[in-house]
């Protein structure tokens, strides 16, 4: 606790900065609310119940969005790590699409699948499919195949060696691309949010800035930063558990 | 000890590859070898001679090209557990326990429960690592991760061992331990070993006959008995014979490795 105290000391320095500069006037309170009226603003988002309502909306969405990404992306993944004409036909597709910022596809999810909840899931989707493929295939390809070797000899099937031994020795790789994809999908939850949506945390963002009511704009931006922050917290920890078996 | 009048018939074997940076590469050419059942069979020779393409395709990891290869279970295709393999670098599975990783092999076979726990009891108390059951392979020394890998295989029963310079890793100390255990091992159970390996003294110390492998294309140039292993004897290291035989493996290893130098290995 002392440790983390110590290690996050700075943010309690950075609001106190925020706090100062806002009361000054250095910064306008339009456009920067004191630190303080954004968390009153904070506590009444959460007492009236919209921070809750439209956080499950986003979360939902996004949490469906990852897991469809995730199990899609290790069986493209691992069929491209293991069989070459799959690894033909998926490898130039994802290249090519590669350095595209999937939120500049947001307009065109909305004319496929309208303001409803399948276009952010399926926005959200898209930006974490490649990291997930891409931590499959850069994983299964890495395992030493002298494991797999081992593995057969040992009486395993050939299915039996990706499923018992490629994956779990693939598992460091996999789950440091799951990482990159968990941070994907909140940059495409709130972004496609802002553009598409009728709920949900970037919908509130984008109306709270439109209203002009900046401290719940503020204040649903850091319920934002603080969700991100504590699920990359929680899959390192689970990461760590996963992986306890290395030095 | 063996399980029937067969060990390893290998005939006519021919192995090629293409190095991704260079012209195809004759690894084989023509190998016959017969390997006894219950023998203790050296493979000796300097680098690149094919010694571990050889030890490969006995185990059915890689696709023969050329010839045959037979064991007591028929002609060899594919792995199987009847051909245990311990490589130089353990390949143990690193997220399992030692127990665990004994465990694999034995739960392929559909042993389970408390019968799987007692067989790998037996296998890690038998390479002395009692003691360490609970613990990961990275916790452990490469000795240590090699009695485990030797445990893993040994659970199993297999008919043969296959040994890819399986103490190359481990210090001088270490590597003459083990191979003193192994020797008690192999007395014990009478498998039928190929031993990989390029440390003459090794190959003159384990094994009853020993292949010298000529450089590339590689070739058996000489089989030579040698059968120290048969005494319990534990300093016939020192005795005039053993070094006398050292010295005359090493002359006919020594053409070799000028040859393979000369080839640029």
């Amino acid at each position: 606790m002392v440790r983390a105290a110590y290690t996050y000391f700075p943010l309690v320095l950075l609001a106190l900065l925020w706090e100062v500069i806002s009361r000054s006037g250095v910064i306008s309170q339009d456009m920067l609310p004191p630190f303080s009226v954004v968390m009153r603003a904070l506590w009444g988002l959460i007492q009236s119940g919209d921070l809750l309502s439209n956080g499950t909306a986003s979360l939902t969405r996004a949490a469906i969005g990852f897991v469809l990404a995730v199990g899609v992306g290790a069986l493209l993944g691992a069929g491209m790590a293991l069989i070459p004409w799959v690894y033909r036909g998926i490898d130039p597709i994802v290249q090519i699409f590669y350095p595209l910022p999937k939120s500049a596809l947001i307009p065109l999810v909305l004319v496929w699948f309208g303001l409803g909840d399948t276009s952010k899931t399926f926005l959200v989707f898209l930006g974490c499919l490649q990291p997930a493929i891409l931590a499959t295939y850069n994983g299964l390809r890495g395992v030493d195949v002298l494991l797999g070797w081992s593995a057969r000899s040992l009486g395993a099937t050939r299915f039996q060696v990706v499923r018992e031994v490629m994956f779990p020795a693939a598992l460091p790789q996999l789950l440091t691309g799951l990482r990159t994809a968990l941070a994907f999908m909140f940059l495409l939850m709130v972004s496609s949010e802002l553009v598409i949506a009728t709920n949900g945390l970037g919908y509130l963002i984008g109306n709270f800035g439109d209203q002009g009511s900046y401290p719940e704009m503020f204040a649903t931006i850091l319920v934002v930063t603080a969700l991100g922050f504590l699920a990359d917290r929680g899959f390192l920890a689970l990461s760590d558990h996963l992986l306890r078996w290395r030095p | 000890m063996s399980k029937s009048g067969f060990g390893i018939e290998i005939e006519g074997i021919t192995h090629g590859y293409v190095p991704r940076s260079g012209k195809p590469t004759v690894a084989l050419d023509n190998v016959s070898l017969s390997i006894a059942p219950g023998e203790f069979h050296a493979l000796l020779g300097p680098s690149g001679c094919g010694k571990s393409t050889l030890l490969f395709l006995i185990g059915g990891f890689q696709k023969i090209q050329q010839g045959t290869i037979r064991t007591a279970r028929g002609l060899v295709s594919e792995p199987g557990p009847d051909r245990g393999i311990v490589f130089q670098n353990f390949a143990l599975f690193p997220w399992k326990t030692v127990i665990e990783n004994v465990r694999y092999g034995l739960e392929k076979k559909g042993i389970k429960g408390s019968e799987a726990e007692q067989r790998a009891k037996h296998y890690i108390d038998l390479v002395h690592l009692s003691g360490f059951e609970k613990a990961f392979p990275t916790q452990l020394s490469g000795g240590m991760q090699q009695r485990a890998a030797i445990a893993r295989t040994l659970a199993i029963d297999p008919d043969i061992l296959l040994m890819d310079e399986p103490f190359g890793a481990l210090d001088a100390q270490t590597r003459r331990i083990m191979q003193e255990e192994l020797l008690t091992i192999w007395r014990g159970t009478g498998k039928t070993v190929v031993f990989v390996t390029h440390d003459v003294a090794e190959a003159v110390f384990l094994a009853d006959r020993i292949s010298v492998m000529s450089a590339r294309p590689g070739r058996i140039k000489r089989l030579v008995s040698a059968e120290f292993n048969r005494s319990a004897d534990p300093t016939i290291h020192k005795s005039p014979a053993f070094n006398d035989m050292v010295e005359q493996v090493w002359e006919m290893v020594r053409d070799e490795v000028d040859q393979a130098r000369a080839q640029g290995h």
